[in-house]
């Protein structure tokens, strides 16, 4: 059976009123924006869960310089191992991104949006972002333009990012009270000086809902990005939510913090700690209300390249792409043909979807009885909505949550990888007790193969194991096995320890 | 009179745009002022623009040699009172 995949209101079951074909049928957070938005963001990886399963998405690291300070940040950002948000192995000039940008648009033909997020800010260096975007536009006009800020100069911005035609924003709001401010960010450069502490904090935040409001005015859709800071803004951004979409933007994205120490920030430094993943759900769900939230945001570096998950950065080194001969109108049609594949494809699913919704009375062995408990599951997927990778190969699971109300994407969780082949495989044994770590809480693994001694350990931490569903879209094989599990009786018996915490009472 | 970066600079060419002498420029390690030019912004601005925004501490000295933003001045915390926020904060 199709499944349908519910999102936060309509999980109350029958709760939801709906006028005809626009509700209780998508599988993402997608299903309240308006018909228009749901256009532009269909192909977008970081605005649609749905896409980034198909499609993939670049930054170019062409602005260094930042006009503020904050705590979760370091400056320092020469490290190619590290995949934070900020840290960059390599600056470009805007005439090497625009090379970089079609030589991935020409190898990588479902990669669809360039975006500029740094690796300082972008709009505190606006010549060098507004040249990388004036170029591409002309040069390569099928690419969608992107750019994240901290709002500090957005609103002076604002006209020249209209004439770009740079239809998404995503601004970092982390507060809308200078007292919580204060807490995060340092200093900010204004107006030719140093300026610190509250009267920052306030500065900073003005002109953040400032250059909010300038562009839903001019209908720029806009996303805000918050990272969830405990003992500091948790609590907070609930109320930062509900001012920002009464303000118009059209997602909100709560990301974890991450700070270590090594990464010598000073939130690592000085010991402020980051989220668990329960207490991010938490948040998420409260925020959510009637708001878009997204969950499938890998907080990417301002070099990544790929589809989200991935980082196919190593491929495009200034070195390799001088060497490659790239003919741009012909990549244009080859990514044009890609592109409608893939929109049929997705068309197709909503259109079945759509088909299912409008039966009635389902089947009465489609419907769960509601005194069933959710369960969490993980999933290894390579791409396309399917269970497709190997346990080994997975460097990331995605966190799914099944229930009698339907099967929702919660979170992905990064794992080491322990298993790269060859040689390498030295450090087995702990890295692949890493991994089973990073699927804390849940029940079940969906992936399309898994090794003996992974199974074995596996089943030792209460996590069973599960190869059946290869290549099997993922909902339809995380309810099938919500289903089997309680035909096995087990929902009926409390979720294991560890798990009982992480699953939401929503 | 002339202000100088040395060696913690990273690159972020935050300096060389808000420099209203030109003398900043790009140069390997790190980025350096013109001595010639640099005028520690005396005639455009009440402070100079780089050690304004230059997110480093230690990162730019003064004519003396001095650092014009010492260690514990861009976090904000004195460095006297660290144990005592990093307590606060661990506490969170």
């Amino acid at each position: 059976m199709e499944l349908t995949v519910l999102d936060q209101e309509t999980s109350n079951e029958g709760a939801s009123s709906c006028a005809s074909g626009s509700c209780g049928s998508s599988n993402d957070q997608m299903s309240h924006l308006a018909d228009d938005i749901r256009e532009k963001v269909q192909n977008h990886p970081c605005y649609s869960e749905e896409a980034h399963h198909y499609f993939a998405r670049m930054h170019v690291a062409v602005a260094p310089a930042c006009n503020i300070q904050c705590h979760y940040c370091n400056r320092k950002y020469d490290c190619s191992n590290e995949s934070r948000p900020g840290v960059v192995s390599e600056l470009l000039t805007p005439e090497e991104a625009v090379m970089k940008t079609k030589a991935v648009a020409a190898t990588i033909p479902q990669m669809t949006v360039l975006g500029i997020a740094g690796p300082g800010d972008p709009l505190a260096n606006p010549e060098r972002t507004f040249s990388t975007f004036r170029m591409l536009s002309e040069q390569a006009p099928d690419i969608k333009l992107c750019v994240s800020t901290n709002g500090l100069a957005l609103p002076e911005a604002v006209d020249e990012l209209a004439k770009h035609n740079i239809d998404h924003v995503t601004i970092t709001i982390n507060c809308v009270d200078p007292e919580v401010g204060e807490k995060i960010y340092p200093w900010i450069y204004w107006n030719n000086k140093r300026i610190r502490g509250r009267k920052a904090a306030k500065i900073l935040i003005e002109q953040q809902q400032k250059g909010l409001e300038m562009l839903t005015a001019r209908g720029i859709l806009v996303k805000v990005n918050s990272v969830m800071i405990p003992g500091v803004n948790d609590e907070h951004l609930k109320e930062v939510s509900r001012i920002v979409k009464q303000k118009g933007a059209f997602l909100h994205n709560v990301m974890p913090l991450i700070a270590e120490a090594e990464h010598g920030t000073f939130y690592g430094v000085m010991g402020q700690r980051g989220p668990e993943p329960e207490e991010l759900q938490v948040l998420q769900d409260a925020c959510a209300g009637d708001m878009n939230m997204m969950r499938h945001c890998r907080q990417c570096r301002a070099d990544a390249v790929g589809l989200l998950g991935e980082d196919r950065g190593e491929e495009f080194t200034l070195d390799k792409i001088a060497e490659m001969n790239i003919d741009y109108n012909a990549a244009m049609v080859t990514r044009k043909a890609v592109h409608e594949g893939i929109i049929e494809e997705l068309n197709e699913k909503q259109a079945k979807r759509d088909r299912l919704a409008a039966v009635s009375i389902p089947e009465p062995k489609d419907i769960i009885d509601p005194k069933y408990r959710p369960a969490l599951m993980a999933v290894a997927t390579s791409g396309g909505g399917l269970i497709n990778q190997h346990f080994g190969h997975a460097t990331e699971f995605l966190i799914y949550e099944a229930s009698p109300s339907g099967v929702r994407f919660i979170s992905h969780r990064k794992v080491d990888q322990y298993c790269i082949g060859g040689d390498t495989c030295g450090e087995k044994e702990s890295a692949l007790s890493g991994s089973i770590r990073a699927l804390k809480g849940c029940e079940a693994v969906l992936c399309s193969k898994i090794g003996y001694e992974p199974w074995s350990l596996l089943e030792d931490a209460g996590i069973v194991p599960n190869g059946e569903h290869a290549m099997e879209p993922i909902e339809e094989a995380v309810l099938a096995v919500y289903k089997e599990m309680i035909a096995a009786g087990k929902l009926e018996e409390a979720a294991p320890a560890e798990a009982v915490q992480q699953v939401s009472v929503g | 009179m002339a202000l100088s970066i040395v060696e913690s600079c990273v690159n972020c060419w935050a300096c060389y745009d808000v420099c209203p002498s030109n003398a900043i420029y790009s140069s390997s390690p790190h980025f350096k002022i013109n001595p010639k030019k640099c005028t520690e912004c005396e005639d455009d601005y009440k402070h100079p623009q780089c050690a304004s925004i230059c997110p480093i501490e230690g990162a730019i000295l003064d004519a003396s040699g001095a650092e014009m933003n010492p260690a514990g001045s861009l976090t904000g915390i004195p460095p006297e009172l660290l144990d005592e926020a990093m307590r606060e904060i661990q506490a969170r």
